[in-house]
């Protein structure tokens, strides 16, 4: 899975999407996870990190990330053909 | 290192030039404590979901109530709707402070008396009373206002049975400005019902009229309403003082003034928009105060208000089950509390508060309930901080007919507790059990065995 080209994410969680203009706001988590897949980590490798900084068990961590990635799909935010990986 | 708190990871898009019409904030507070008791270690003892009534704010409350009128007319007495909330704990809280009890059944008559209520002090209401009701409150002495005729001849009847006079009133309904007008209780102020009645009452010679009464209404959103009802009882009073030189010793104005809940459809919450006791205590006794009573001839002022006194007296506090997103993408939550506890959440958009802290960022969410029901809809739309599984919650304002409408439905009915004056909670009605549906029920003996 990757992220469309130009999207811009600051540290204090605001993400820009040039191609529609469009402006959304991230918690801090979800910027970690933006980060990690900016930086080609697997869903696995991610959701490995997610448990070892925070406070959760693994199956809410797994399906909050999917659900976080069906967000990004759902507002354009992703590369069109998907990494099988992610 | 220990680690941080877990909150699931969200992505929200900014929408400019598209504010709430009226500005409100959507900031929500975290309600992590109920009078001194943490949200958590009450549902880690009596479980989830649960449902917590506050003694302190019951009694600030009425008290609230019993200042804004007792301080505009000089006669007033609360009476308590049981039908509002009978838990015991609870009547007899407002017994303690003096309210009589309003009663609509037989079986609420039962409780009240069970509660050690003096007959003398119940008012007896509803359009059914039967025969076996009406002999008790007649003996006992109770207020038994008159619905309809039908109940009028069967207390005429009863009279000469009991060689007793009953004590009686009857309910009048009117136009007050509000509408539909509740016609179906009593008898109508216009055409003229009410007057046949009173004077059918007072012809008869068997029943003693010490008052009358109406109930106009519930939520009412209009004091004014409730000053237009009073002057038409006052007019009514005075006309039986002319004719038949008959003192009426009170006017019962009922209940329906609004809690601090926000009905469905509304643009403001209502905590900063309902009425207020002083409002409507205002109306009334403007009304009452400016009519031809005499000084020393003015009636009592009965007031049956239920849902005012006891809405924010009660929590109810629940958990996440599960978090997952509808086909359009909307935040779906799904929490152990259900329609069938939570009835009110048909008519009001309940506050929830999440009863731990969380981040400033938020979800637009549609709450669900545990059953399998489709209706099982506890908020259609509501700003929500990103609550995880097993999180808890804090349903606002659920005093007022949760406790006596709720159903037996799919699962059994939790526990209730009650925080007393020093902070110490006490169980006041314990969670159903399978036992207690099984007893109720009988198996006829061929259908006993399955296989």
């Amino acid at each position: 899975m990757k992220l469309r080209k130009n999207i811009a994410v600051s540290e204090a969680g605001l993400l820009f999407n040039p191609v529609t203009g469009e402006s959304y706001t991230i918690n801090p988590i979800g910027i970690d996870i933006l980060n990690m897949i900016q930086a080609g980590k697997t869903r696995e490798n991610i959701c490995d990190a997610i448990l070892e900084k925070y406070l959760c068990d693994r199956t809410t961590v797994e399906n909050d990330y999917q659900d976080f990635i069906g967000l990004l799909s759902h507002n354009h935010l992703t590369e069109r053909h998907e990494d099988k990986d992610a | 290192m220990s680690k941080l708190r877990y909150e699931r990871p969200v992505i929200k898009k900014l929408e400019g030039g598209m504010p709430n019409k009226f500005g409100l904030r959507s900031e929500i507070q975290p309600m992590p404590t109920i009078d001194g008791n943490s949200v958590a270690n009450l549902i880690q003892d009596y479980g989830s979901p649960l449902f917590v009534i506050s003694e302190k704010t019951i009694r600030s409350t009425l008290k609230k109530a019993k200042k804004a009128f007792e301080t505009q007319y000089p006669r007033v007495q609360f009476a308590w709707s049981y039908k509002t909330n009978y838990l015991n704990a609870v009547c007899n809280i407002f017994h303690q402070e003096g309210s009589w009890a309003e009663v609509v059944s037989g079986f609420e008559y039962d409780k009240a008396i069970a509660l050690g209520v003096s007959g003398k002090k119940i008012i007896f209401n509803g359009p059914e009373k039967s025969v076996e009701d009406l002999t008790k409150a007649i003996q006992n002495d109770s207020l038994i206002h008159i619905d309809h005729l039908d109940e009028f001849y069967t207390i005429v009847e009863l009279a000469g049975t009991l060689k007793k006079r009953p004590r009686v009133a009857i309910r009048v309904n009117m136009d007050t400005g509000v509408y539909p007008i509740w016609d179906r209780f009593g008898f109508n102020y216009e055409n003229g019902q009410a007057w046949d009645a009173i004077n059918k009452i007072m012809h008869s010679g068997k029943m003693e009229l010490i008052g009358l009464h109406c109930h106009i209404g519930t939520f009412m959103l209009s004091p004014s309403a409730y000053g237009i009802a009073a002057s038409k009882l006052a007019e009514l009073t005075l006309a039986l003082e002319q004719k038949f030189n008959h003192e009426i010793k009170y006017i019962d104005l009922g209940g329906g003034f609004p809690s601090r809940n926000t009905l469905k459809g509304s643009y403001l919450p209502g905590i900063d928009t309902n009425p207020t006791f002083d409002d409507f205590a205002e109306a009334i006794s403007t009304a009452l105060l400016n009519s031809n009573f005499r000084k020393d001839k003015l009636p009592l002022l009965i007031l049956e208000t239920g849902r005012a006194l006891i809405d924010e007296a009660a929590y109810l506090l629940g958990s996440v089950i599960a978090n997952k997103r509808s086909s359009t993408g909307r935040r779906n939550t799904i929490l152990d509390v259900g329609v069938n506890i939570l009835f009110t959440s048909f008519w009001y958009d309940h506050k929830i508060t999440p009863a731990q802290s969380f981040s400033q960022y938020t979800e637009e969410t549609c709450v669900y309930g545990p059953l399998c029901m489709n209706i099982d809809v506890i908020r259609e739309n509501t700003e929500l901080p990103l609550l995880n599984r097993g999180d808890h919650v804090v349903i606002h304002n659920v005093g007022a007919y949760n406790l006596t409408q709720w159903m037996q439905f799919i699962s059994l009915r939790p526990n209730v507790i009650l925080i007393d004056t020093n902070e110490k909670p006490h169980l006041i009605r314990e969670r159903e059990t399978l036992d207690n549906m099984n007893n109720m029920e009988k198996i006829p003996d061929y259908l006993v065995k399955i296989n």
